[in-house]
């Protein structure tokens, strides 16, 4: 059975994808940029393009769209992992816009910034003249996601047409554009949750802290565990207290969702994440606005 | 657990929502666990509100708003699972004829196609293009699902005459490996569980099969191709020389010392090293990505391809091909389009029509030769420079194009080489 030993098992196959998919990026656009959130998918995302132009180093930008309201930990870890890469950081500030009165911000209890980033992200992408944004979106994250290409082509306003996608059939990806238009190019598109946190786990990735059991001043609304942070407005009866969680995803702060969770380690997590009977983004606000919020926010140009 | 070590098996499935489809999918999905309770919550809200008893499944897969205001799917939607023993893709695409685009697609890179058919209907004309569209992308395994046997009363000759059915009309296909499995998605007959109601049935239950159905000869193992995709050269002073080519195998076993010649210039090299950030590798073979380091300094480019003296593909500008059209401009006779090939990109010119191809009862029309949305024909093309090709049945990377709109940069066609 010589052919036996001629299989990838399923991690080494997506890796060989995704990093393909990088590949093809340096190679049809101009002036690409990774879109940096300090999260694990994002982290894969350059990891992954480490490996795709190993030994040189990563020939294009990291780019934070930055809301001002982070978690410590993620900024820590951005720049310290910016240094170790020895890549460049850009970073585009919805605080900055909100400054000059370029944008108007969310007042009330459940204000966030993430609808802002969607302008924040066009503006820096048309400022920095990037063609393609690289994003570690997943398409077992979401319905609207589940359809998406991995080279999505946005016109001049940087908006998604669902219905009127590129086909996209073999190893051939078609990023042909005109001026002013640009590509979010999805490489880990065909990885799920679980995937992802094997593959770090297997690779030796570091992550940022707060991905792993801590003890956190939190507070309930509508279910959910918001951290008790200086960026959300409580209600009287929001009462802080301290409990054992971790984050399952990070993002802005103001509409991530904690889960309680003992998991100290990516051997712990794996564990929870494969028993876990709610999806990841069950615990972001952001998609639960309205049962198309995802697909509504994307068409806008969200990532 | 020993999930890492476990393979990455694709499948496509057609259909349109009457013959299960989505309960199908939304049955492997909830059995094996990949539904979650905030999407069950989710999808029984909605089946609530317009006023369904049941909890539809099919809200599951239908993502867009389009989509679910008009209770159809338009587009490619993929989902995951997995077992211990493998994970799975599923590209979930829409069975009708104005979306045979959409199969294509997600046919182009799957291992194994399902394909529906309602028991009390038997084979019909979707049936007979879903198996075509099957064969023609050279999908290796076919697995038709005869459905909803429990409003048949799981009668065996019912299984029996669809199977007989269905096999008269596929030995006109080139379709290697078929096989035939009775379900009911609705009541979950064969699909994780051995039916009881089917006791006559000895053979295997769907995901038995997809879990354990042999997929290592799905990719090409013999011809060694590998398409350069970019250059590697660090200019740094730990890597002065370094000069890889990177690139993702298409065919063929790779090995250090292996004697290659260059497409398209024709000189001869050795490989020197196989290089990855994980150190340096024995072997290299489909699907993975690695770097290519040659022993004679050499200037290779995006589009060249490495290849060994004494297997080499064809080295051409006039080329056939089975093409499907993606676009609502119809083919131009003599217009010119884009084209892709491996990691390859040129020009090309349409020669000549040769026929259009009626996908229901495969009748080559050598009259009405105008080729619009969803249409399949053979054509001839000329390209501006040589591509390096197999025939697509020997190799799907190596035998696939596509065409790209010159004006509107859409992609309009996808090909596969004769």
């Amino acid at each position: 059975m010589e052919q036996f030993n001629y299989r990838l098992d399923y991690l080494r196959e997506l890796e060989s994808e995704s990093i393909f998919i990088i590949r093809e990026v340096a190679a049809q656009f101009e002036n690409p940029v990774i879109l940096f959130s300090g999260g694990k998918d994002s982290i894969l995302v350059t990891h992954l393009a480490r490996k795709a132009f190993y030994p040189a180093k990563i020939p294009f930008p990291l780019l934070h769209i930055d809301t001002g309201h982070n978690f410590e930990e993620t900024l820590t870890y951005r720049d310290e992992m910016v240094t170790r890469l020895g890549v460049r950081l850009k970073i585009a500030s919805v605080q900055e816009l909100i400054d000059t009165g370029e944008l108007v911000e969310e007042n009330g209890f459940n204000a966030t910034r993430n609808y802002l980033q969607t302008p924040v992200l066009l503006k820096a992408i048309e400022d920095g003249k990037y063609d393609v944004a690289l994003g570690g979106a997943r398409r077992d994250e979401e319905k609207a996601r589940a359809k998406e290409r991995f080279f999505s082509h946005r016109d001049e306003f940087g908006q998604w047409d669902p219905k009127n996608q590129r086909p996209e059939l073999w190893n051939l990806f078609n990023g042909k554009k005109r001026p002013g238009e640009h590509f979010r190019v999805f490489p880990i598109s065909n990885w799920t949750e679980l995937d992802v946190w094997m593959y770090l786990a297997v690779e030796k990735i570091p992550l940022p802290s707060l991905y792993f059991s801590h003890t956190r001043s939190v507070f309930e609304r509508d279910g959910m565990l918001l951290a008790n942070h200086p960026s959300i407005l409580r209600r009287e009866n929001e009462v802080p207290f301290d409990e054992i969680i971790r984050f399952r995803t990070i993002g802005d702060i103001t509409c991530t969702g904690a889960v309680r969770s003992p998991a100290t380690s990516l051997d712990d997590i794996i564990e929870e994440v494969a028993t876990s009977r709610t999806t990841e983004r069950g615990g972001r606000a952001d998609d639960k606005r309205a049962e198309t919020a995802m697909e509504d926010r994307k068409k806008q140009g969200y990532f | 657990m020993n999930q890492e070590k476990a393979e990455l098996l694709r499948f496509t499935t057609a259909g349109s929502v009457d013959d299960g489809k989505s309960t199908l999918i939304g049955r492997l999905l909830f059995d094996a666990k990949a539904i979650f309770e905030d999407q069950l919550e989710a999808i029984r809200l909605t089946s609530e509100r317009r006023g369904g008893d049941e909890v539809d499944l099919s809200l599951l897969t239908d993502g867009l708003k389009a989509e679910r205001e008009q209770g159809i799917t338009i587009d490619v939607a993929y989902r995951y699972f997995s077992t211990p023993k493998r994970k799975f893709i599923i590209a979930d695409t829409p069975g009708h004829i104005q979306y045979t685009r959409n199969m294509v697609t997600g046919a182009s890179t799957a291992n194994v196609a399902l394909v529906l058919v309602d028991a009390r209907h038997g084979v019909i004309e979707q049936t007979k293009r879903h198996a075509f569209l099957a064969s023609l992308l050279q999908i290796p395994h076919l697995v038709v699902c005869i459905n909803k046997m429990d409003l048949v009363d799981y009668k065996e000759d019912v299984y029996n005459n669809i199977k007989a059915e269905f096999e008269k009309f596929s030995f006109k296909l080139d379709v290697k490996d078929v096989h035939f499995i009775p379900i009911s998605a609705l009541k979950g007959d064969n699909i994780v569980d051995r039916s009881q109601n089917m006791p006559w049935f000895e053979g295997s239950t769907l995901l038995y099969y997809l879990e354990n159905v042999h997929i290592g000869s799905d990719h090409n193992f013999i011809d060694a191709r590998f398409p350069i995709q970019q250059v590697i050269r660090p200019n740094t002073d730990e890597f002065h020389d370094y000069r890889g080519y990177a690139g993702r195998v298409a065919g063929g076993i790779w090995k250090k010392g292996d004697l290659v010649t260059l497409l398209p210039s024709g000189f001869q090299s050795k490989i020197a090293k196989i290089d990855s950030m994980d150190g340096e590798l024995e072997e290299a073979y489909p699907p993975l990505s690695v770097t290519l380091l040659l022993e004679d300094d050499l200037d290779l480019s995006r589009g060249e391809m490495i290849v060994r003296e004494n297997n080499q593909p064809n080295v051409e500008q006039d080329i056939e091909l089975m093409i499907c059209w993606f676009s609502e401009k119809p083919m131009q006779l003599n217009g010119k389009y884009t084209l892709f090939h491996t990691t390859r990109e040129a020009r090309c010119v349409i020669k000549e029509i040769r026929y259009k191809l009626n996908i229901n009862t495969l009748h080559r029309d050598q009259e009405d030769l105008k080729i619009g949305m969803n249409d399949i024909g053979r054509i001839s093309i000329r390209t501006t420079k040589p591509l390096f090709f197999d025939s697509y049945r020997k190799n799907r990377i190596t035998g696939s194009v596509i065409l790209i709109d010159e004006g509107t940069n859409a992609t309009v066609a996808a090909g596969m080489i004769i």
